[in-house]
Order: structure tokens, then C-alpha cells, then sequence
């Protein structure tokens, strides 16, 4: 009699994932290929360039998948996953002190000719620890013991990171918070950050005031819906908001008809200050309200409306002096408040006309004048877009972003019907890490992001990035087959 | 389908890929301004280079001002077959020089690939007109404008330093240059490379498939303006540092100036020096300065330590008053020298015995081996090396024996012995007062820059502080660091510097005859108060020192002239030095000292100088 093992390799393993991910290890490879082919014309098997080394990071980490999927029991990773957690921890503070020195931030370890990036592999180990402490029997995101325990498992090797100068690899960390949503965060946390990052560029580009005003319409229009009083608040309160907007520019037309002097006490007037303490004054009669209506959403409001104002004013000095240099530019670059005197944006401009000039179907395969005269920077690695841009078109550029949307939409749809909730959070992280490295790259090279240097998950060139990501995806479709192995 | 959080973050992620691909769709397909179209169109990058910013002296005269010159730029992919021969009528080089440029480009052609390459450097606006007007017959060459240096006036050569293309080895040490671009080398303009560099810029124009520029690429919205260099104000006055050259010509030494009353340098003068045609045209004077036997590139003022001589009396005495070993008052005799065991410093004949005034303006050598004894053999101290380093600190507060901070770089720091050297030359303990008692005279082991002489008769000048001698004065771009504009105090009291500077004036103003060592620097009307140094130098005549200042009240300028094998102090380095303090304070010669002026610019000593 034979013995019972299990569904096959056609039935069990997550075809589709593995499809999508094979295309876009290809398809970063013979972009490799074309960003640097034409400084030193050789073929792509050459060991001395970049595409000749991509294939031996490529051809290990299928191994390393082959690993994952055939050798290794997916259960070892729940057991594991705090051990790991805490040398991965260990490793991201370890190479602050003994990494070498790579574009001002020190967060890479270097043997030999092999450098690697403790981070990357944060990445996993954090999603591990997540899962596993989140799928524990009696975990509940909202009892506070357990929240500031995740939030810990976050935070702890994001300020870490953020200490290497890695900014932009913390900012992943961030997408979490999508994984966290699912599992019962509130929706208000996500709108909340929202119209943080709202006042933020408001505050930036128009002016502290409209951001107040803007902050008083989202507050007492959240605190309209919910009752049901949305007439009132389109016939009496936006009417008023309006009037108020218009507030600066009429007093600048007064001080001009009246022809006062450039340092006129009108000109003077802060007019955000005055609007938020006239919000500050009404505080205390809503509070009398709550506290009479036992109304905890009005407290919250108040208590959001006060923080937001906190944002508001303190956003100059965020922005200034917390903020680096090179980074505080770069916003600005992005946000169009300072042409790009000093060359900053250099690096968008060059790769936005590269991504642009490819038009619809692309100039071809090895076609590309911007990428391959070498105008864009970093093209192989943070760059690796534009190249694509430019050779595939709109045609190849939408059709490597539908794989990537396709890969995520996957992730999540196999996390959703799996069983076990160890599974479903780790599919999760992994969904929200991809995300994030998409939406941050590509978003750069093509001008909605500010410039953060993190890779093309798959794609860019460098092993510490791909086998990251490939032992990341490789881990949940192990999950995923020892689930339809044995549960069908 | 049910909108549970699942699907709401499945929408999320759908408006995110929307956003992104609408975005694409924007810059891909529908502005047409990122568009060059399938005919292999391309966009040329030309690079601006910025102006530098120009040098002034104190007086708003341009020192180091630009003017446009042009490189000849190839690109080796783009060149088909043209008239080498008119090429090279049009740029006037022998035809071997393209054929060979060409050849080598050819061989170079996997390196090279797309890029400009430069073929002819710093053409003559005239030269490449004639070039422009036939450049259409040769495709792949094109001209570039740069602004080279340019030197209104031949003052401060060897000051102002060079501009020179940046090689591997700068490159590897300095951020943000590439292959192509100028840095300054020596110099000011090295030191303030930084402020003078500017920004490239770049435009971006469109090339047709014939090689053509069409016009701008996007109107220049994304061309980087290039960003002019800031100007720099130095403290040189350009016609004085001009005189300064001339009297120093066909002598080997130094002549330096000072404002006292800024620390502001008016004057630096190393002879020989570097003419200011060959700084523009660096490269090919190169051969020719380095062969040079006087080593012209060597900035003696700064960076040559020498013994200062008699001059250094001034600051022993100082020391002797501040330390209480005898008063201006005492009287010590001089018998052709200063006699200890069976040796002698010798002396020359004067009256004696001397005061401390007089033994100033007569330079009386056994006058400071008495200071000096007294100074080694106070009993306050437990031995006479704990008293030479007080002495040594005393000194070093003078500014000798250390760098003195001033914004030039290669400054040299010179050398004032202490304890622990002579316990290394004689053993420990095992010498005496009268071992090292040459340097009462400023003899034997002191070594101090012609920098540091101007900045010691500043010192006295100033009545006992000093600022830190400087070449860059704050302007509208550039503000100079704080520490110049400190008072650095010396560690002898102000009180005892009137008698040093009644000492200094004596010498100079007390007539011929009155055995006063520097009546030839006398200017009537001009207050010069001034010591003369007469330093041995082992490699032939002894080397001339004077240092001097003017106005005695309220001084304007402070001078240190050092002249190699020049005899005595006040043979030439006295006439020079005070030369010069006339012609700023004056503003010309007076007619009973244009023979004076005569025989100085004259005088050629060069052939005393021995080079190997």
C-alpha cells in the first residue's frame, strides 16, 4: 500500500507566485544588463559585470528557495522566530560599530569581495516575531499589554535602523501598519496618519493657516457624519470655512488699497495663531459637551483637533531641525518649493526625462540613450526603472507594476484563506513590505515620492536585496504548501 | 464580495497602482515634453563652468580677474572623414598633432564610447573664431568656453597660487570634482577653493540625426544654471606688494608687511617668485620653474626657517624686564664681547658700558648674554632647564616656534630649542648658562619664518599683542574665521614694550655717527623705529635681517626684510625695509633717497647665493 504524502508539487505549491516572481528576477536581470552593457560592451554572462554577477546572486537564491521549499520544516520558523529576532537585532546594532562606511550610513557588513545589509534581513525576522507573537492563543490587538508589545517589535529595529542613517529602510517598517489594520488597529489610526502627512505638506507648501482651517473642516466635519448632521454643517460651518479662506488674501488687498507700509501691524498678523486660539477657546465648550453626552468620539476629536494643531506649529521646526540636510531638500524638491538650484532633484529630472522619453512601446531592448550614457545615477540599483521606462515603454513599465500588484494581490489572497494565523500575519508583512519598496522606488523615479534610496524588491541589482526577498516569499509559500499539503 | 478589511486594503492597493500608472501614463505618453522621437534623437549635455570668483587686493584692484578661453571638445563616435589639413590650418597645430589625437582616440574607443573627449586646451577667443566659422565641415568637434585666470597686475605671484586642471590624485582626495575641472593648487587660490569654485551647470539641447542642435531641450527647464565663484577681498595692497617685488629682484629672501593694528597682511614678497604670465599659463612654465636653481615655488616667507639674528635681542630683552633680571637702567660693559672661561662672543666696537636702550640701538651682543644669563640663572627656578623652558614659553607667546594660524596654507612652524633638546645633545644636566648663550643673539638653534619677524615687530608695534597675520579680509561673500580679530597677548607686560620701541627709534633716528646700527632707514618726518640682524648663515655671507615699523605713535606698518647672504642688516635688508615703509606711507621716494632706491633695485645677489 503506498503511504499517504500529501497532495503533490502541481497541486500545493503557489504556481502563480512563483511565476511572477521568476519574471521579475528576468526581468531585472537583463535590465542589469542594458543599464550597464554600454560603459564596457560584453555579453550578459560576463562574471565581471554587474549582469554576470546578478546570475550568480539569482542562481543562489534559487537555491536558497529550493532550500526553503524541499528541505527545511516550515514549522521550525514559530520556534525560531524569537531567536532569530533577537541575533538579527544584535547584527543591526553590531554594524554600526564594525559596518563598513557606504554613502554616509553605516549599515553594511563587508567579507571580502560579499557585502550584505543586516537590515534586509530585519525585514524577515521582524515578520516572523510578529506573526508568531500576534497568532498566539488570546492575543488581542486591542488589549494595550499586547499593542505595546507589537509596536515594540517594530519600533525597536526601525530606531535602530534610523540610527544607521538608513532612513528610507526604516520607512518600510512603516507599512506594517497595513499587516496591523488587518488584524484590528483601527481605521481611525490609518485616517489619522493620513491627515497628518496632509497638514504636513499643507503647513510646506501653502501656509500654516490654510492647515489649520483645514484641520477645523476634517474635525467638525468627522464629528458631523457620525450623528447625522451633515446638513447642518454644509449650510452653516462651510460657508464660514470658506469665508475664513479667504480671509489672507482679502487683508492683503485691504493693506494694498489702504497703502500701508510693508511692516504694517495688518501684515503682522499671524493670522494661524489667532485661528487656533480661537479653536484653543472653544475647546473647553466642547468638553463640557462630551463630558455631559458621556460622547468618547467627541473627547477623541478634541483631543486629535489639539495634536493636530501641535503638528501644525511644529512642523517648521521638523523640518528644519530635526530633519537632515539632504533630506529636508529632497521634500522640497518634491513638494516644488525650491527649484533645484544645487542639483538635488538632478537625479529625478534625469529620471523622469528617461522613464518619459520611452513612450508608449519603448525603445527597445539595449535602445536606451539616457540610461546607458550614464545620466541617471545608481541605474542598476535604485534606478533600475528607469531603464525599463525607457526601453519597454508604458507597455513594459505597466506590465512589470501589474506582476508586482498581481504578486501582492496573491499574497494576500493566499494569506486570507489560510488556516492558520501564524500564515495569514506573516503573509501580511510580506504583502506590506513589497508594497512598500514598490511604492517608494518606483514612486521616486517617477517623481511622487522623495528621493529614497531602497530597492526594486526582485529586480535591482544586489544580492543582499534579492535573497531577502526571496527567502521572505519563499518562506510563506512553504507556509502556505504544508497548509494545502495536509488540509487540502 | 463583502467589504471587509481584506478588500478594503485590496482596494487600497488598487488606487496606489492606479495612482502610479496614471502617472506613468502622464510623463510616457501624454506631455510631449519628456518625448525625442524614434529617430534616435538625443539630447547633448553641455557643461557651463562657472566663472571663479575674482581676488581684489585691500584697495578694490583686481588681482586675479577671468577671461573666456575655449577647449576644443571631440566626440570620437561622431567624427567621419574630414580635411585634417584644414582643421589644422584653422587651429593652427601641426597635422601629426590631430593625426596622432586621432589615432589615439581609436584606440582608446572602448573607453571613450559616447563621451567628449578634449582634444586642445585654453584657445584664444581668436583662435577658435577662426574654428566656428568652418566648424560645420567637421562634425563630432565642438568648442567650449571656460574662464581662465588673468592677472591685471604682477603682484603676489607666488601669493595668489595657481588654477590648474585636477589630476587622479586630487580627485582621489577631493569630493564633488570630475575629470576636466580646475581647482586651485597653492596659494590663495587653494585656500579658498571653496569659495571660489562656483557650480557647473549644464544645458541640455536636442540633436537631430544629423548632428544638429535643434534647440533647447524643454526650453532649458531642466538646465542647471551655473553658480559664479565668490569673490575674496585680501588684505594685499597690490601696488606696495608690486614695489616690494621690484626691490626684492635678483635677491634670494623675503620681505613681509603687516597692518598692526589688524594683523592684516599688506605685503608678502618671496625672491625670487613666480611672475604672474607663467601662473596663467601653468602647464607649460611647468618644466622651466621646476628647473629653476632659486626654486621660485618655494614660498620662502612662510616656509623657510631661518636664525633671526640680532633681531631676536628685542625679545630677550623683553623677557629680562618681565622676569625681573635687570631694569632698562642697568649698565653692562662689553670688551669687543662677552668673555666666559676661555671662550668669547664676540662684539663689535662701540662705547661701553651700555643701557638697555642703547644696547638696542647699537646691537650690543654682550649686553644680552648678560640678559640671557640672568634669564637661564634665576634662582627662582631650580635649574637652568626649568629656566629655558619658562623662556621657551615666553617665546612661543611671541608666536615663534609655532605656526602662527594664518590662512596661508604650508605655513612653516620653525623651531625654538627647549630643555629637552639640549639634554638630548649634551646629555641630562651636563649643560650650562653658556652652552646655549648664542641664543641671546638669536643664533644657534632658533628657527623662525621672515612671517614670524613681521609678526614680532608687529607684536612691539602694537605695544605687546599681536593679531594673527591673514591675507583674507571680510567682504560681502566671505567672513573670516573669529580667531582674527582675537588680541593674542604675549606674556611680557605692555609697560616694558615703550623702552624696546625708544631703543628701536634710537637706532634708526639718531644720526650718522651716534653709533646707531640703522640710520640708513631713516625717512625724515616718518618716526621709522627698526633693529637690525646680521644672521651667520654656514653657506657664505651672512644673511641681512631688518624689521621695522612707522609711525613710531600709532603705527601703520610693520616690515620684516630678510635678505640672503646680504652681509649686515643694514647693508640691504634696512634700505629695503624702510623702502618700502615710505612708499606706503608716502606714497613715493623722496628725492635724497632715490639713490638709495637706485642701488637697491639694482643690486643683484644672486651670484652669492649658493643653489645646489
Amino acid at each position: 500500500m503506498e503511504r499517504f504524502k500529501g497532495r503533490g508539487l502541481r497541486e500545493t505549491l503557489d504556481w502563480p507566485l512563483i511565476i511572477c516572481y521568476l519574471v521579475l528576477v528576468f526581468v531585472g536581470w537583463i535590465n542589469i544588463y542594458a543599464s550597464v552593457q554600454s560603459a564596457e560592451p560584453s555579453t550578459i554572462f560576463d562574471l565581471g559585470t554587474r549582469s554576470g554577477k546578478q546570475l550568480i546572486w539569482i542562481v543562489t537564491a534559487f537555491a536558497l528557495a529550493v532550500l526553503i521549499l524541499f528541505v527545511l520544516n516550515p514549522r521550525i520558523y514559530e520556534s525560531l522566530s524569537l531567536p532569530v529576532y533577537l541575533a538579527t537585532l544584535a547584527l543591526l546594532v553590531a554594524v554600526i560599530f564594525l559596518g563598513v562606511e557606504v554613502k554616509g550610513s553605516r549599515s553594511w557588513f563587508e567579507f571580502g569581495p560579499v557585502r550584505f545589509q543586516p537590515a534586509e534581513i530585519s525585514k524577515i525576522s521582524t515578520s516572523l516575531m510578529l506573526a508568531t507573537v500576534m497568532s498566539q492563543y488570546g492575543y488581542r490587538l486591542a488589549n494595550a499589554r499586547n499593542f505595546i508589545l507589537t509596536a515594540a517589535i517594530i519600533l525597536v529595529p526601525m530606531a535602530i535602523i534610523v540610527a544607521q542613517s538608513e532612513t528610507g529602510s526604516a520607512l518600510v517598517y512603516v507599512g506594517f501598519i497595513f499587516m496591523l489594520y488587518r488584524e484590528g488597529l483601527s481605521g481611525w489610526l490609518l485616517f489619522m496618519i493620513g491627515v497628518a502627512i496632509l497638514l504636513f505638506i499643507l503647513t510646506l507648501t501653502v501656509s500654516p493657516y490654510m492647515s489649520v482651517l483645514v484641520l477645523m473642516a476634517i474635525v467638525s466635519l468627522c464629528n458631523s457624519v457620525y450623528p447625522g448632521r451633515m446638513k447642518r454643517w454644509l449650510a452653516v460651518v462651510l460657508p464660514v470655512l470658506v469665508v475664513l479662506a479667504a480671509l489672507p488674501f482679502g487683508l492683503d488687498k485691504l493693506g494694498t488699497a489702504l497703502e500701508l507700509g510693508e511692516d504694517s501691524f495688518i501684515y503682522r498678523i499671524r493670522l494661524e495663531y489667532v485661528l487656533a486660539a480661537a479653536g484653543l477657546c472653544a475647546v473647553p465648550f466642547y468638553a463640557v459637551k462630551a463630558f455631559r453626552e458621556r460622547n468618547t468620539f467627541l473627547w477623541m476629536s478634541i483631543a486629535a483637533f489639539i495634536a493636530g494643531l501641535v503638528l501644525v506649529f511644529s512642523v517648521d521646526f521638523i523640518f528644519h531641525d530635526v530633519l537632515q540636510d539632504h533630506q529636508r531638500k529632497r521634500i522640497e524638491v518634491l513638494l516644488g518649493l525650491k527649484d533645484d538650484p544645487t542639483g538635488v532633484g538632478y537625479n529625478v529630472n534625469q529620471s523622469m526625462i528617461a522613464i518619459g522619453s520611452g513612450g508608449f512601446l519603448g525603445k527597445g531592448f539595449l535602445k536606451g540613450t539616457q540610461t546607458t550614457y550614464g545620466f541617471v545615477p545608481e541605474q542598476s540599483t535604485d534606478f533600475i526603472f528607469c531603464t525599463i521606462g525607457e526601453e519597454w515603454g508604458f507597455v513594459g513599465s505597466a506590465f512589470v507594476i501589474l506582476v508586482y500588484a498581481f504578486l501582492i494581490w496573491r499574497v494576500i489572497h493566499d494569506a486570507e484563506r489560510s488556516r492558520e494565523s501564524f500564515t495569514r500575519i506573516y503573509g501580511y508583512c510580506v504583502a506590506s513590505c513589497v508594497f512598500m519598496h514598490l511604492f517608494i522606488n518606483i514612486g521616486m523615479t517617477i517623481g511622487i515620492m522623495p528621493v529614497i534610496g531602497i530597492p526594486l524588491p526582485f529586480v535591482s541589482y544586489g544580492g543582499s536585496s534579492l535573497w531577502a526577498f526571496t527567502v521572505m516569499l519563499f518562506i510563506f509559500i512553504a507556509l502556505v504548501r504544508h497548509e494545502r499539503r495536509y488540509f487540502g | 464580495m463583502k467589504l471587509d478589511r481584506s478588500n478594503k486594503l485590496k482596494i487600497g492597493l488598487a488606487v496606489a497602482v492606479a495612482i502610479i500608472l496614471t502617472k506613468l501614463f502622464v510623463i510616457q505618453i501624454v506631455d510631449e515634453s519628456y518625448k525625442i522621437d524614434a529617430s534616435n534623437n538625443s539630447m547633448v549635455y553641455s557643461i557651463v563652468y562657472p566663472p571663479r570668483g575674482i581676488i581684489d587686493d585691500r584697495n578694490g584692484r583686481i588681482l586675479v580677474g577671468n577671461k573666456i578661453a575655449y577647449d576644443l571638445l571631440v566626440t570620437p563616435k561622431e567624427v567621419e572623414e574630414f580635411d585634417t589639413l584644414a582643421l589644422c590650418q584653422a587651429l593652427d597645430v601641426p597635422v601629426s598633432f590631430v593625426r596622432e589625437k586621432m589615432e589615439g582616440y581609436h584606440r582608446d574607443r572602448r573607453r571613450i564610447g559616447y563621451q567628449s573627449v578634449v582634444m586642445l586646451k585654453q584657445m584664444t577667443p581668436e583662435q577658435y573664431m577662426k574654428f566656428a566659422e568652418i566648424a560645420y565641415k567637421f562634425p563630432g568637434f565642438r568648442g567650449q568656453a571656460r574662464s581662465i585666470r588673468e592677472y591685471p597686475y604682477n603682484a603676489g605671484g607666488n601669493l595668489l597660487g595657481y588654477v590648474s586642471e585636477v589630476d587622479a590624485d586630487f580627485l582621489k582626495r577631493h569630493e564633488g570634482y570630475t575629470v576636466g575641472d580646475y581647482a586651485g593648487k597653492t596659494g590663495i587660490e587653494a585656500t579658498c577653493e571653496e569659495y571660489l569654485k562656483g557650480e557647473k551647470g549644464y544645458n541640455i539641447y536636442l540633436r537631430n540625426s544629423h548632428n544638429k542642435i535643434e534647440g533647447r531641450y524643454r526650453d532649458g527647464e531642466m538646465d542647471k544654471e551655473a553658480v559664479p565663484g565668490k569673490d575674496i577681498t585680501t588684505t594685499i595692497d597690490a601696488e606696495l606688494q608690486h614695489y616690494g617685488q621690484m626691490l626684492m629682484q635678483n635677491k634670494v629672501g623675503s620681505l613681509v608687511a603687516i597692518e598692526p593694528a589688524t594683523g592684516e597682511i599688506l605685503t608678502l614678497v618671496s625672491s625670487p617668485g613666480i611672475d604672474v604670465d607663467m601662473l596663467a599659463d601653468i602647464g607649460s612654465h611647468y618644466n622651466e620653474i621646476l628647473s629653476n636653481p632659486y626654486k621660485p615655488m618655494f614660498n620662502r616667507a612662510v616656509q623657510s626657517a631661518y636664525p633671526p639674528g640680532s633681531v631676536f635681542k628685542l625679545v630677550n630683552g623683553l623677557i629680562g624686564l618681565q622676569e625681573g633680571v635687570f631694569t632698562p637702567g642697568t649698565e653692562y660693559p662689553c670688551n669687543m664681547g662677552y668673555h666666559f672661561g676661555n671662550s668669547k662672543l664676540g662684539c663689535h666696537a662701540h662705547r661701553s658700558p651700555l643701557n638697555f636702550e642703547e644696547s638696542i640701538m647699537m646691537s650690543c651682543n654682550a649686553y644680552y648674554c648678560y640678559v640671557l644669563r640672568g634669564i637661564l640663572e634665576n634662582g627662582k627656578y631650580g635649574s637652568v632647564a626649568e629656566a629655558l623652558d619658562v623662556w621657551n614659553a615666553y617665546v612661543k607667546s611671541f608666536g615663534f616656534g609655532k605656526k602662527l594660524g594664518s590662512d596661508f596654507p604650508s605655513e612653516l612652524g620653525g623651531n625654538i630649542p627647549d630643555s629637552k633638546y639640549y639634554d638630548k645633545v649634551y646629555g641630562k644636566g651636563r649643560w650650562k648658562a653658556t652652552n646655549v648663550i648664542s641664543l641671546s643673539i638669536g643664533q644657534g638653534e632658533i628657527g623662525c619664518t621672515p612671517l614670524h619677524l613681521a609678526n614680532l615687530c608687529a607684536t612691539i608695534a602694537n605695544r605687546g599683542y599681536y593679531y594673527i597675520p591673514h591675507l583674507i579680509r571680510d567682504s560681502r561673500d566671505v567672513a573670516i574665521d573669529g580667531k582674527y580679530k582675537e588680541r593674542q597677548y604675549t606674556m611680557v607686560d605692555t609697560a616694558y614694550f615703550p623702552e624696546v620701541i625708544e631703543g628701536m627709534y634710537r637706532a634708526v633716528n639718531s644720526g650718522y655717527g651716534s653709533g646707531g646700527t640703522a640710520t640708513v632707514a631713516a625717512v625724515e618726518g616718518l618716526d621709522i623705529c627698526g633693529k637690525t640682524g646680521t644672521a651667520q648663515n654656514p653657506r657664505g655671507d651672512d644673511n641681512s635681517v631688518f624689521i621695522c615699523f612707522a609711525p613710531k605713535d600709532n603705527p601703520k606698518i610693520a616690515v620684516a626684510a630678510y635678505v640672503e647672504n646680504g652681509s649686515f642688516g643694514a647693508r640691504w635688508a634696512a634700505p629695503l625695509a624702510s623702502l618700502l615703509v615710505e612708499k606706503y606711507l608716502s606714497g613715493e621716494i623722496s628725492e635724497d633717497r632715490k639713490a638709495l632706491e637706485q642701488r637697491i633695485l639694482e643690486g643683484n645677489l644672486l651670484d652669492k647665493v649658493k643653489t645646489d
